[in-house]
């Protein structure tokens, strides 16, 4: 029992402040009904969708308004009952423009859509039996959900549970490290709806057909794996195991969690499934319960807003489509000293310029920074000291890619293995210097394909 | 409502380190050193370094001002810079060769290549090589020797001169002049910042604890230098002459204050490793063959010069390339048996 207590890990990364306690203590709060939602046809990992409702179409909760075009993309589901109004063009957290849907909310009526006893569903998915399910039915009933990774990448999770023919996964992780910075949402899960974590976490791994579960944790929050071995009862406890994993950022990254947990690393350019392993965030595992136990899809999510910034730090269960501005203002708005927005945690979230942006299926929280938070420093000449070396999950000298993109060397930034960054940021996060060095390297990335795909249409 | 700010992903920094704490780590690492200096050479300890630290930073503004950029004297490197280069004369220097030291040090040495972080050899290594030739007769071992004077260290040899000598005689006067204690202390003829054992290991874990050096540098460099001088040794008990190299003249000074410059020394940690090494070994063939006693300067300057070559043989292979079958490692067998599945991930075909 001493054994798997102590916390696992893996080499190098970085120790940010957790920031956690802004939003840690506050208990999931229901959303009042908004007037408006828009819905991106593209929320998710893969191809767009195509909506497949009609204008003026008055749709019931949980219908499915846009259908995935291939096998890599993912189903969207009404978040709230309501009417079509119009076919819109929004900008999505990460700056890309989508088409979306705006769905007028029906809040009046007899009985209107009663979010409080959704939330209430989360948090008792109620018993089953795992052999009432077939594997090939848990992913079909995953697919027409529309469920997607809730850890912030929304990776259409069907595929996932889809692996190759002939792999044999021998564990399903569930993520539930959130080594980000300041975000709760999975913590406030974990401590409210440990069950239905549990529960999907089981339905998915015998739909890939991995005998054992594990939900790793970081040891920043006890309070979670507490709650959470609380629910495993004597049936389970052979199939189902917590692990703590030491508080460590990327601790949450999929490769790093893999080798963390299992020792195994997967390779430049594979998936998990390569080595056998099947990794879900614990949000992702509640929504497989969700559809699986209540037959409800995905069409809410917990979003913490939380930061120096904002009045009143919150975890909000919140429909998809949903204005961040909304979020913000049930929060108590912005203080005055708010600088910065973020979509996500301060590590790798997107900052946006303005509030009007709805919330997608991958959206795990709103970072509000102040300036005091920010601590921009001037920028210096690199003296090669190597720290960024020393915190680089995947091992790369990231100064020197930097380097090699700012000067526009591309063959020299490709001799130092750029698609091998995660873009974790570590190494900008400990730069002395304070030189944007994952900014240079994204952007080098990004120039590269951009070279390659015009060579490769020159030679057509 | 007010427009919000826009930047790209992370958004905080870490706290409290900055290229400038980084360097006054270096400095206060320093301290112990200028302080053992200053108590056993008295007032030319204070003119030396003094001179050096002031000459460096007028320099760097000086350069830097035709350069028509603004003065980088708030970053520390320059104060860096002439303490290393003060530490390294000799207690008797005419006040022109910590000078024109410093003139080159800061202004071919480091501005020439544009200014920090730029250069590829140490700045200060590069100013006292220029004095070496320029004021040969100042920095030979005449300059740290004097017969008659009331400090009784300057009236005996350095012990570099004194390992110089192979012959039976020389390594007795060697040993019976040159207890441990003493290197310890400090209380030892040779170049201001050398003296004291003590104060150079003090500052060196110092450094390291702090992060601002890497182990790999000064460990590969002292280990080179022990094994070395234990493998060429004409005592009976050939750890004691590994030890005499290892203690005397400037291999701790350079291990920890001087090859670890991260500018001019290698990013990689494997070229770190291979770069101490070659200091190490470079310092051992100029103390054993050449016409110096000591050889810590020109090995680093030496090695400097491969540095861009060992960064690109040791770039490492990211996370997960190092096999690319997708292998299990040493650490697997722990990490799944504590989640309880049997090991052993080799793919199904």
């Amino acid at each position: 029992m001493k054994n798997s207590d102590s916390a696992l890990t893996f080499e190098r990364g970085v120790h940010p402040d957790d920031a956690k306690e802004w939003s840690r203590e506050s208990a999931i709060e229901v959303l009042p009904l908004p007037e408006e939602l828009r819905i991106p046809l593209l929320q998710h990992v893969g191809a767009p969708t195509t909506a497949c409702v009609q204008l003026r179409e008055s749709v019931s909760f949980g219908q499915k308004i846009a259908e995935r075009p291939g096998f890599i993309s993912a189903n969207i589901c009404a978040p709230l009952p309501g009417v079509v109004k119009r076919f819109v063009s929004v900008t999505i957290p990460n700056g890309r423009h989508v088409p979306a849907i705006s769905l007028s909310v029906t809040r009046d009526g007899e009985n209107p859509f009663d979010t409080e006893a959704l939330l209430q569903k989360l948090r008792t998915p109620g018993a089953f039996s795992l052999d009432a399910f077939e594997p090939r039915q848990i992913r079909d009933a995953v697919d027409a959900a529309g469920i997607v990774g809730l850890g912030g990448a929304a990776f259409p999770t069907h595929v996932k549970l889809s692996p190759k023919e002939g792999t044999k996964i021998d564990i399903l992780l569930v993520n539930g490290c959130e080594c980000e910075p300041y975000l709760t949402a999975d913590y406030r899960l974990m401590i409210e709806a440990p069950e239905a974590i549990i529960s999907g976490a089981r339905l998915a791994a015998k739909a890939i057909g991995a005998p054992k579960v594990v939900i790793c944790v970081e040891d920043n929050k006890p309070d979670a794996i507490s709650s959470l071995r609380e629910k495993i009862s004597d049936e389970i406890a052979e199939e189902v195991a917590i692990q703590p994993m030491l508080t460590k950022y990327p601790q949450g990254g999929e490769k790093q969690l893999i080798f963390a947990a299992t020792g195994r690393k997967v390779p430049v350019g594979k998936l998990p499934s390569d080595v056998n392993v099947g990794v879900i965030n614990v949000g992702t595992a509640a929504a497989v319960a969700m559809k699986m136990l209540h037959d409800v899809p995905l069409t809410h999510r917990i979003i913490s807003v939380t930061g120096g910034g904002i009045v009143r730090p919150a975890n909000i269960f919140a429909p998809i489509g949903v204005s961040i501005r909304e979020l913000v203002d049930y929060c108590g708005g912005l203080k005055d000293s708010a600088q910065r927005v973020v979509v996500g945690g301060p590590m790798m979230g997107f900052s946006i310029g303005s509030l009007d942006i709805p919330v997608t299926k991958g959206v795990s929280g709103i970072t509000i920074l102040t300036h005091d938070e920010i601590q921009s420093m001037r920028q210096t000449s690199c003296v090669r000291c190597g720290r960024c070396v020393s915190a680089c999950p995947m091992n790369l000298i990231p100064t020197r890619l930097a380097q090699a993109a700012r000067s526009g060397e591309w063959n020299l930034f490709q001799k130092y293995h750029p698609f091998a960054c995660i873009e974790c940021g570590c190494c900008a996060f400990s730069c002395p210097a304070a030189i944007p060095l994952v900014q240079l390297i994204r952007m080098g990335k990004v120039q590269v394909q951009k070279n390659q795909r015009k060579e490769n249409a020159a030679k057509k | 409502m007010k427009i919000m700010e826009v930047a790209s992903s992370p958004h905080v920094n870490f706290e409290g380190y900055s290229t400038r704490s980084m360097m006054w780590d270096v400095i206060i690492a320093l301290a112990p050193a200028v302080f053992v200096a200053v108590w056993y050479f008295g007032w030319s300890a204070v003119e030396q370094i003094g001179l050096c630290v002031l000459s460096c930073m007028v320099f760097e503004a000086f350069f830097s001002f035709l350069r028509g950029r603004k003065p980088t004297l708030d970053d520390g490197s320059a104060i860096l810079t002439g303490l290393i280069l003060g530490l390294s004369l000799p207690w008797s220097a005419p006040w022109q060769a910590p000078v024109f030291g410093s003139l080159i040090a800061i202004g071919v040495g480091k501005m020439a290549y544009g200014g920090l972080g730029q250069n590829i050899f140490n700045p200060a290594m590069v100013g006292r090589a220029f004095i070496m030739i320029s004021f040969a007769s100042a920095m030979g071992s005449g300059a740290y020797v004097v017969t008659q004077h009331e400090n009784s260290i300057l009236t005996r040899p350095t012990p570099m001169t004194m390992l110089k000598d192979t012959s039976d005689s020389g390594i007795a006067k060697f040993i019976d002049s040159e207890s441990f204690l003493r290197a310890l202390r400090g209380e030892r003829n040779g170049s201001l910042g050398e003296a004291s054992v003590f104060a150079l290991v003090f500052g060196g874990c110092f450094l390291l604890m702090r992060k601002t050096i890497s182990w790999r540098i000064p460990i590969s460099m002292l280990a080179t230098i022990f094994v070395l001088g234990a493998l060429v040794s004409p005592l009976e008990h050939p750890m004691e002459y590994g030890l005499a190299h290892l203690l005397n003249g400037a291999a701790l000074l350079g291990a920890f204050f001087i090859a670890t410059d991260p500018v001019t020394s290698p990013i990689t940690p494997r070229g770190k490793i291979y770069f101490g090494i070659g200091v190490g070994a470079l310092t051992m063939l100029f103390r054993l063959f050449s016409g110096y006693p000591e050889g810590v300067m020109f090995a680093v300057l030496l090695m400097n010069a491969v540095v861009p070559f060992l960064n690109n043989m040791t770039i490492p292979k990211p996370f997960g390339a190092e096999n690319p079958s997708g292998s299990t490692c040493r650490r697997c067998q722990l990490g799944l048996k504590k989640v309880g599945v049997n090991c052993g991930s080799k793919k199904e075909k």
